[in-house]
């Protein structure tokens, strides 16, 4: 008591506190203004780029569908250009070509530094010109030459891209049935869609029927050649199966040769039905109705048209499958074999990394050696993807696909089952890519439990796994399911080892369908990253795949976006559980 | 008491006898003999601890009696949370710690070589310094030692947490929302729930870490009256820096000092005549 009397009245002894006056400058620093100033410039530098990028790809990524008017360009020389608008720019035309022009042209030339405008027309009709695409300098269209035809049809077609033109006459079989654009364009509109239905069935039968047949004859001609060598070419077991199969291969060939008519009786009634076009140089082109995937008279739509254009192509594009070396039709194919990846890859990260960073963090005794271990992970995360893909084909593909293959798929061999790029592997790669991230997250979220937690649950009589299995794991979830989220995003948008370990720019059968055992791990896949990197880099109409890169890339975003929110939403789940944690 | 006369005259022998403690002097504990008539639950002999090379217990001897609540007092960093974790060997996850000397609960070796230590910590509940719930629900956390040992049947599940939370004080307060996390309680609540879990499996002594440190009046006052409660039913060894809190609740009192057991008695004796006058300074708030 006496003691605190006594310091109280040394304090109060002291003299009264100077007041203290600090430079202005002295001032800003101490109000932290321009630590505010840096750190709020680099966060909005941050945003600027990121949103700038995620605007540039999401305008792009949207338009790319919406249908535009059909121009129709005349030059001075007579030719005419007809289709749509894609591009505009500048350019420096050669001096000759400046001397042709009309005066006022020149002059306008003249006066900007010699750059003329111009317009990238897609022109279609491949089979007509053999060009795509054509430029068409403003100067070289005729005085009014620049027109938008009503009766300018757009038609996008199965094989040799699209097709613009004027539609002339419509036949069904030797019947020519109208022979005026509206009337022929009516006709198109009232037989489309049974046409189309025919080929939708057709397609069906050839895939679902032939391919089911095959499959069966397949299975048949493979238990064969594993009796063949098995026991060899004249052994009675091989004579056996050869005489037990001859009957159901038998019937199994009446059955398809039975269906390839069906077949080609549908395509016959299609054929009948014929559309004429003439191009905007006047050339006729016959072209089958069954052939036409969408048509649309571009200038004579009302906005209802347009968005309906608009969706359809959109629905298209996500459900169906590509065509025209990818650069039309849509990505379905991809998307599922992205999403499928990715979650395989989760599936098998996870697991490995969480159980890696327990005993890490629980087991091991701290030293140099788990010191190294540490580094080493870090290290694997900063090794280039290729590196990876590199290894993933050697020893995934080669080493253990080729041992499988051996073992289990001789008959199949000289060609490869599992002992060549497909699903499971490439996800096994980039698994072992993302491991350190999984890892990484795991251990920081294993050190965030708190040692209290750990105590009270020992003092309880827990074993060991038993805290972790009860306290230390659910309390640690959400920074696992982090470090989950993080490994799928990382996952889903790596595209160099996958090139290497199974995506391919077309795969002809999704991994998984009806014939056991549903999920075909061996098989390759597509993949949207790859895709993207197969239309901009690899296309032969590089210019009509330029649109479908940013639509690609906007919907890529947009996937991982949506895996990044559901494991996002899981963690909120997850955290909820445990709120109030105080300790 | 005569404190004003005895002041003076003893002031200087004590800080001797300090000083020589903290010089190291070898240093014989006062125990009183009313502590030689208990049934001893617990009993140290010559028990030694040591931080890396840091000596923490210094030849500890005493025993905690049976169905009696015995409180250890002393200033921070004396060691008698040390000595505490001790008991059910929570002090083994700490990799430098060493330990030699005996301790035995009911006559079976703690710190035999081939104890099986989870088996010896079934025997004990032990309640720590901050609220320490488990992230599931409160009723989870109330029989997560039968759990542990694999009782799943939902009859005996159900009878133990309304037998424990009712033994913890808290069962009217969190009865209908038994499936809700435990994480969700106050930090009083919190910390009676963990008494509850520490005494669903029926231990043989309770250990009691400053258990109302980091809690407020009101939350102290309702654990304190849970002592009283507790009292009698099981053998409670408890850790405290309120001396109120000791002279009230408990039925022996042990004062320790630097690492070394002071003076152990009868509460009513160590907090109105101990034997030492370092006892009575520390109690009364001269030094500590």
């Amino acid at each position: 008591m006496n003691d605190t009397q006594t310091s109280s009245d040394k304090q109060s002894s002291v003299p009264a506190t100077r007041r203290r006056i600090s430079s202005p400058a002295a001032s800003l620093i101490s109000r932290a203004e321009p630590a505010l100033w840096l750190t709020g410039g680099s966060m909005v530098l941050c945003m600027v780029m990121i949103i700038s990028l995620l605007s540039f790809v999401f305008y792009n990524g949207t338009k790319t569908f919406w249908p535009v008017p059909i121009v129709e360009a005349t030059l001075h020389d007579g030719t005419v250009h007809m289709g749509e608008v894609t591009r505009r720019g500048t350019f420096i035309p050669p001096a000759s070509r400046l001397d042709e022009m009309p005066e006022s042209f020149r002059k306008v030339v003249e006066d900007n530094d010699g750059e003329a405008s111009r317009k990238l027309i897609r022109t279609g009709n491949f089979r007509v010109s053999g060009e795509h695409f054509n430029w068409v300098a403003d100067f070289e269209v005729a005085e009014g030459g620049l027109k938008e035809p009503e009766w300018a049809v757009l038609l996008e077609r199965l094989t040799w891209g699209r097709f613009y033109g004027t539609p002339l006459k419509f036949q069904i079989g030797e019947e020519v049935v109208a022979d005026t654009p509206e009337a022929t364009w009516e006709q198109f509109k009232s037989h489309h869609g049974e046409v189309r239905e025919r080929r939708e069935r057709r397609r069906k039968l050839e895939k679902k029927g032939l391919g089911k047949l095959n499959h069966a004859m397949e299975k048949r001609r493979l238990a064969i050649r594993q009796t063949e060598l098995e026991f060899g070419k004249d052994s009675d077991e091989y004579r056996k199966v050869v005489e037990d199969n001859r009957q159901p291969l038998d019937t199994l060939s009446q059955k398809y040769d039975a269906l390839v008519k069906e077949i080609q009786a549908l395509d016959q009634e299609n054929a009948r039905f014929v559309m004429t076009m003439q191009t905007a140089s006047g050339q006729d082109v016959d072209i089958h109705v069954s052939e036409i995937v969408r048509a649309y008279p571009a200038n004579r739509l009302n906005a209802g048209n347009k968005v309906g254009i608009y969706i359809s192509r959109w629905i298209e594009y996500l459900t169906s499958e590509p065509r025209e070396a990818n650069s039309e039709g849509g990505v379905w194919p991809a998307i599922f074999g992205t999403v499928l990846m990715t979650l395989i890859m989760a599936l098998l990260v996870s697991p490995i990394g969480v159980l890696a960073a327990l005993y890490l963090r629980e087991y091991a005794k701290p030293g140099p050696i788990v010191t190294v271990v540490r580094i080493a992970i870090n290290n694997l995360a900063g090794v280039p993807s290729i590196v990876f893909g590199v290894f993933g084909l050697g020893f995934f593909c080669y080493i253990m696909g080729g041992t499988i293959d051996e073992i289990f798929f001789s008959e199949k061999l000289p060609s490869p089952t599992f002992g060549t790029g497909g699903i499971l592997w490439a996800a096994l790669t980039l698994a072992l890519l993302t491991l350190p991230v999984v890892i990484v997250a795991t251990e920081e979220a294993l050190a965030a439990v708190p040692n209290s937690m750990r105590e009270g649950s020992y003092a309880c009589g827990a074993s060991k796994w038993q805290t972790i299995k009860r306290i230390v794991i659910p309390r640690a979830m959400p920074g696992v399911m982090t470090g989950m989220i993080l490994s799928m995003a990382r996952g889903a948008g790596e595209v160099a080892p996958l090139m290497l370990v199974g995506a391919v720019k077309l795969a002809p059968e999704l991994p998984f369908d009806s014939y056991a055992p549903f999920l075909h791990l061996e098989r390759s896949f597509m993949h949207l990253g790859f895709h993207i990197y197969d239309l901009g880099f690899q296309s032969q109409n590089s210019e009509a795949a330029k649109p479908m890169v940013y639509t690609t890339t906007f919907l890529l975003i947009l996937i991982i976006f949506l895996l990044n929110l559901t494991g996002v939403g899981i963690r909120a789940k997850l955290k909820k559980r445990f709120k109030g944690s105080a300790v | 008491m005569n404190a004003p006369i005895s002041i003076p005259e003893t002031v200087p022998d004590n800080t001797n006898r300090l000083a020589a403690i903290a010089a190291g002097e070898p240093f014989t504990s006062e125990i009183h003999p009313e502590l030689d008539q208990e049934q001893s639950c617990l009993e140290t002999r010559n028990f030694n601890l040591h931080y890396g090379a840091k000596q923490a217990l210094f030849d500890i001897n005493f025993k905690v009696p049976k169905g009696k609540v015995t409180a250890l007092v002393g200033p921070s960093g004396c060691g008698k949370s040390t000595l505490l974790r001790c008991v059910n060997r929570i002090n083994d996850l700490i990799d430098i710690v060493k330990i030699d000397g005996e301790m035995t609960l009911e006559g079976d070796s703690i710190y035999a070589p081939g104890v099986d230590v989870i088996e010896l910590r079934k025997r004990m509940g032990m309640v720590f310094q901050k609220p320490n719930p488990f992230p599931m629900s409160i009723y989870e956390n109330v029989v997560y030692s039968l759990r542990i040992d694999g009782e799943n049947n939902k009859k005996v599940l159900d009878e133990v947490c309304e037998r424990s939370l009712r033994g913890g004080a808290i069962w009217d307060e969190v009865k209908d929302r038994l499936h809700e996390s435990a994480l969700g309680l106050s930090g009083g609540q919190q910390q009676r729930l963990c008494i509850a879990r520490a005494i669903a499996a029926e231990p043989e002594v309770l250990l009691m870490d400053e258990p109302c440190s980091a809690l407020d009046p009101i939350a102290t006052l309702k654990i304190e009256n849970l002592l009283e409660d507790l009292k009698g039913q099981y053998t409670v060894f408890i850790v405290t820096h309120n001396m109120q809190q000791a002279s009230r609740a408990s039925d022996y009192t042990a004062f320790m000092y630097l690492g070394r057991l002071i003076e152990y008695g009868p509460t009513p004796t160590i907090f109105q005549k101990p034997h030492l006058q370092e006892t009575l300074d520390y109690v009364t708030g001269r030094f500590g």
